[in-house]
């Protein structure tokens, strides 16, 4: 059968590629859907660990994680099309206006 | 054994696609990925004993954010990206970066052991969603609110940013 570490191996993974997603590019819409990556990333271990521990409470957690990621979605996607009306450009490296 | 093999597919899959998602040009293109990717990772859940995770990951993730996301880049103006460049200039280290944390970080789950080994079903009366549902009503009831709160929040929030001032 599967060992668990396997589970949590292929979380890690996600997680990695969705950080460097993050840390690299310059599109806007793919830092977020990096974020998805994350979020599932979390997803898979939350689960691993529900069936593995034979509770139900990982199986919750994702379904929280799974509405957050749904709002956040929604707002961040309002706000690029703001910030792409205002500014003309959905690249990350233009938009430092706040100088952070 | 042939769970095993399933699982080598599913994983095999997520992190190919994965690794796609985030090195396309075209967003187009990273979104499709993304989607094979989902699909993935509902079987991943299917083989863990939560089937209601893999419907809810494929209405809500398949069907819903990553539709919302398809509109909102074939809306905005995306020809540029053929020829912006696609990475900032730190791109090689980001990826250095990257590699160094999975290793550090598969380094450290192979050295470490699980209390819990043993894969079986879960020890339930009934089927997993009855069971779900009642953790999720009875224990986790407050939680739950507060999460239809924040979906009406999001809800509000992106009407209220993205319509246009009339006014003006």
């Amino acid at each position: 059968m599967i060992p668990q570490s396997w589970y949590v191996v292929l979380s890690a993974l996600l997680f990695t590629i969705g950080v460097v997603g993050v840390l690299s590019r310059r599109n806007i819409f793919i830092i977020l859907m990096s974020i998805e990556l994350m979020l599932n990333a979390a997803n898979i271990n939350l689960a691993a660990f529900s069936h593995y521990l034979q509770s139900l409470t990982g199986q919750v957690f994702v379904i929280f994680v799974i509405t957050v990621a749904a709002a956040e979605a929604a707002v961040a996607l309002a706000i690029i099309i703001l910030i792409s009306r205002n500014r003309g450009t959905v690249y990350a490296d233009d938009f430092n206006i706040m100088k952070g | 054994m042939m769970n095993k093999l399933i699982f080598m597919y599913f994983a095999v899959v997520i992190l190919t696609s994965a690794i796609l998602t985030i090195t396309r040009r075209n967003p187009v293109h990273s979104i499709l990925f993304m989607l094979l990717l989902f699909f993935h990772i509902a079987g991943v859940f299917v083989l863990l004993n939560a089937e209601f995770l893999a419907a809810v990951q494929l209405i809500v993730y398949a069907g819903a954010i990553l539709i919302l996301y398809l509109f909102v880049v074939m809306l905005l103006n995306v020809d540029r990206e053929t020829s912006a460049a696609r990475g900032h200039r730190f791109w090689p280290w980001m990826a250095v970066f990257g590699i160094l944390l999975a290793v550090e970080l598969v380094l450290l789950i192979s050295r470490g052991s699980f209390p819990v080994a043993v894969d079986q079903p879960m020890l339930l009366a009934g089927t997993g969603v009855k069971e779900l549902g009642i953790v999720l009503y009875q224990n986790y009831l407050a939680p739950f609110e507060i999460a239809s709160v924040i979906l009406l929040v999001g809800l509000v929030g992106a009407v209220m940013l993205a319509k246009k001032n009339v006014k003006e």
